[in-house]
């Protein structure tokens, strides 16, 4: 990128599993003023653009920005809604500061799992024709994914529910976590069977929560912050939508949007220049998978690349230090968290839970059942 | 912009009640397939694709990864976006956007909606706040029967010129062979239509239509490099609005409102002062006929309460001084995600001179287009036929 666009400032509600005090709108609004104290940025003003990141579905609204337009600073203005995870909505703000439309945006994904039922809204993803009917939601993909990621690489369970382990202790450090705890792997794989070799603590919870992210033009950047970080790279990727359609152990769009991330942030190596990661571990095997396929680890690998504690906050490569999805963050919202906690880290915010020394973060989410939509965003300080 | 952002293809669907032959990746592919061919371009060559469909009036969640193969996504990068009526613009204005951003160089945008497979009225009627609006909804009628009725009781127009506005989208759509409702009807036939919720009867409302529209937009150096009759996207701009139950469209209204907000920054930017005298052609977004008679005053090419004066004069008609909707418009075709890129496709074939039997008769080198969704949304966009216009 010639130009470069800079991530000025996060604000993050805690997540928890039902929030009956405030509607989506309200709990919106929590993550955006915060932002905006933070930063000391005004609505209208400063900012010029609004990203919104949710789905009608889960909100139970049609065209469900209606619900948030006015705290977004949507009346009169420009706010454009996208239904993707959070951390497309990070590239689409990036794209739409680079074309020279605007100086400052402002992002913000939201959604209460707990209005709805999350298996049924699940459901409707898959096409109405050949696999609804089928009974599938994305946990029973999941499943489907996990055995054949064990089959194929030896991936155990143990593997997956190390984790877990791993990822709830982390959450302890973190104030916005929903759910944390000392487990052993015993715990992990006692919890019971939802969709085996699925079980309860291997998949993330439902929860309620918002995160809103600003981000600026260079030039504005240097007068709102001293500490802001920088998109190096970023990259999407779509993969087939039929399960039967791919190898479920393989990592095509993933690899491919990794591809392009590190390509644009001009990064030869990932495994040499990348510090620390938050990916979308909404099943805990797909923390594994997809740490090989952001080429952070062998293909196979990841298990014992984990096991050996490479993966926790003092290792080699902290993953997820924040504890992840799977330490309750809502769907939708996930990846926008995972560019956030990035963004913290890098800013040397992160209380607790801070690597140290960290100067190149990469955070992924992804949209649909198995990753099929995989986003890559590669920050640096 | 950073770059200048042409249109160099487009296709769309011949828009249709029922489309039981495909389903909705069948029917989008058709419209990829029109715009690659239009741009002679291969899928190979796309960088990016972006959808714009609203998932609750199919029932699919994430419509853009079930829709893949019809898409061309399939291993590319892409977008959706969701902002109800406005979102074909929307996702136009996205893809230039990507291309301006210069990480891009060629952008497909698709639109679409198969209104068959869902109640749009009743998932409308979802647009309402659940808690204090939902049980006043009356989804799109209601709205504009509101609209309607504040009109004649403050400018003295009658149910004769909304009628005025159905006759001539349909008799335009006659002339569009994509359009839906092509109907040879008169005024009296749209005065003695069902009545729906007074003022708004069956022919003042636009109809549910299946179809989709496809564009690829480039930047400078590939658009003349590869395209004869590339169109330039000048100026877009967006304006939401809260959300509007307790204060819907009092035409009188002095306060600032999202149309003329939006008209007023994208005037600006491109220094018009008499946009009739500016813009050759007009592309609207009217889901309603007594939206035509707004739209024409809240873009400025009328005074406030002399929307109606237009079209009692013929002044929006096709051969008129300030042509309208040549295509129909809304009230002849409306497959929702695709009816605001709709407009910017058929105001580029009017730049282009390929607009068939709807062509207006002049030498159109500008055009203005405009999206209407949401809780009174809308995404405006000036195009032109050279960048020296």
């Amino acid at each position: 990128m010639t130009e470069r666009v800079a991530i000025v400032g996060v604000a993050q509600t805690r997540f928890a599993p039902k929030r009956s005090d405030v509607n989506y709108g309200e709990m919106a609004y929590e993550a955006i003023s915060q932002v905006l104290k933070d930063t000391g940025l005004a609505l209208p003003g400063d900012i010029d653009s609004a990203i919104s990141c949710s789905h009608d579905i889960w909100d139970g609204q049609t065209i469900s920005d209606i619900g948030i337009t006015d705290v977004i600073g949507g009346h009169l203005r420009a706010e454009e809604k996208m239904a993707m995870d959070g951390s497309t909505a990070v590239f689409y703000g990036a794209v739409g500061i680079l074309s020279g439309e605007y100086s400052c945006t402002l992002i913000m994904a939201h959604t209460k799992m707990s209005q709805t039922n999350r298996n049924i809204v699940n459901n409707v993803a898959f096409d109405p024709i050949y696999t609804r009917m089928l009974g599938f939601d994305f946990t029973s993909a999941a499943a489907l994914q996990a055995r054949r990621y064990m089959y194929k690489y030896g991936i155990t369970r143990e593997d997956a529910a190390r984790v877990v382990v791993k990822n709830l202790a982390n959450a302890k450090l973190n104030p916005f976590a929903s759910q944390s705890g000392d487990l052993t792997v015993a715990d992990v794989l006692s919890s019971p069977a939802v969709a085996p070799p699925l079980h309860k603590l291997d998949i993330a919870p439902d929860t309620d929560g918002a995160v809103a992210l600003i981000l600026a033009s260079e030039e504005k950047a240097r007068k709102i912050t001293d500490k802001p970080v920088w998109i190096l790279g970023i990259g999407t990727c779509y993969d087939a939508h039929y399960l039967g359609d791919r190898d479920l152990a393989d990592n095509f769009a993933l690899e491919k949007a990794a591809g392009r991330a590190y390509a644009m942030a001009g990064i030869k190596n990932p495994r040499r220049s990348v510090d620390l990661a938050e990916v979308g571990d909404e099943f805990s095997y797909q923390e594994l998978l997809w740490l090989e396929g952001l080429g952070l680890c062998d293909r196979g690998d990841a298990g014992r690349f984990t096991a050996s504690g490479a993966t926790a906050i003092g290792g080699k490569l902290p993953v997820n230090a924040s504890g992840g999805l799977l330490s309750g963050v809502p769907a939708n919202v996930a990846g926008l968290n995972r560019v956030a906690e990035a963004v913290l880290q890098l800013r040397g915010e992160a209380g607790e839970r801070q690597v140290k020394g960290a100067n190149i973060a990469v955070a992924q989410g992804h949209t649909g059942f198995c990753g099929q939509h995989q986003c890559v965003v590669v920050l640096g300080n | 912009m950073k770059r200048n952002v042409a249109i160099i293809g487009g296709g769309q669907t011949c828009h249709a009640a029922r489309r039981h032959d495909v389903d909705q990746a069948e029917m989008v592919n058709e419209a990829v397939r029109a715009a690659l061919k239009d741009a002679r371009m291969t899928m190979d060559e796309i960088d990016l694709v972006i959808l714009g469909n609203m998932e609750f009036f199919e029932g699919v969640h994430l419509t853009d990864c079930w829709l893949v193969h019809g898409t061309g996504a399939y291993g590319k990068q892409g977008v959706k976006i969701t902002t109800g009526g406005t979102v074909g613009a929307t996702a136009v204005c996205a893809g230039a956007h990507h291309v301006a951003s210069g990480l891009f160089d060629k952008v497909l945008c698709i639109g679409f909606e198969k209104q068959e497979e869902g109640d749009t009225g009743a998932i409308l009627s979802g647009v309402a706040n659940p808690l204090w609006g939902r049980s006043m909804a009356g989804a799109a009628v209601g709205y504009f029967a509101m609209m309607g009725s504040s009109y004649i009781a403050n400018w003295g127009a009658t149910e004769e010129h909304s009628a005025m506005v159905a006759v001539k989208a349909r008799q335009n759509a006659r002339k569009n062979k994509y359009a839906h409702l092509k109907l040879d009807i008169t005024i009296e036939d749209a005065l003695n239509s069902r009545m729906l919720a007074w003022p708004i009867r069956m022919l003042d409302m636009c109809p549910a239509s299946n179809g989709a529209c496809a564009m690829i937009l480039a930047d400078e150096k590939t658009a003349k490099a590869r395209c004869k009759k590339p169109v330039w996207i000048r100026a877009m701009e967006t304006a939401h609005n809260e959300q509007f139950e307790l204060d819907w469209r009092d035409v009188k209204t002095e306060r600032l409102i999202f149309s003329r907000a939006a008209a007023g920054r994208l005037y600006r930017k491109l220094g018009v002062d008499d946009p009739a005298k500016y813009f050759d052609v007009f592309e609207i977004y009217e889901p309603a006929t007594w939206a035509e008679l707004i739209w024409y005053e809240d873009l400025g090419l009328c005074g406030p309460g002399e929307g109606f004066r237009l079209i009692e004069q013929g002044k929006t008609n096709i051969d008129g001084p300030i042509p309208v909707n040549p295509s129909g418009g809304v009230l002849s075709t409306n497959c929702i995600g695709a009816s605001a890129m709709l407009r910017v496709w058929e105001a580029a074939l009017q730049i282009r001179g390929d607009a068939g039997e709807h062509q207006v008769p002049r030498d159109v080198r500008r055009a203005m287009t405009t999206a209407y969704g949401g809780t009174n949304w809308t995404v405006m966009t000036a195009l032109s036929k050279t960048l020296e216009d």
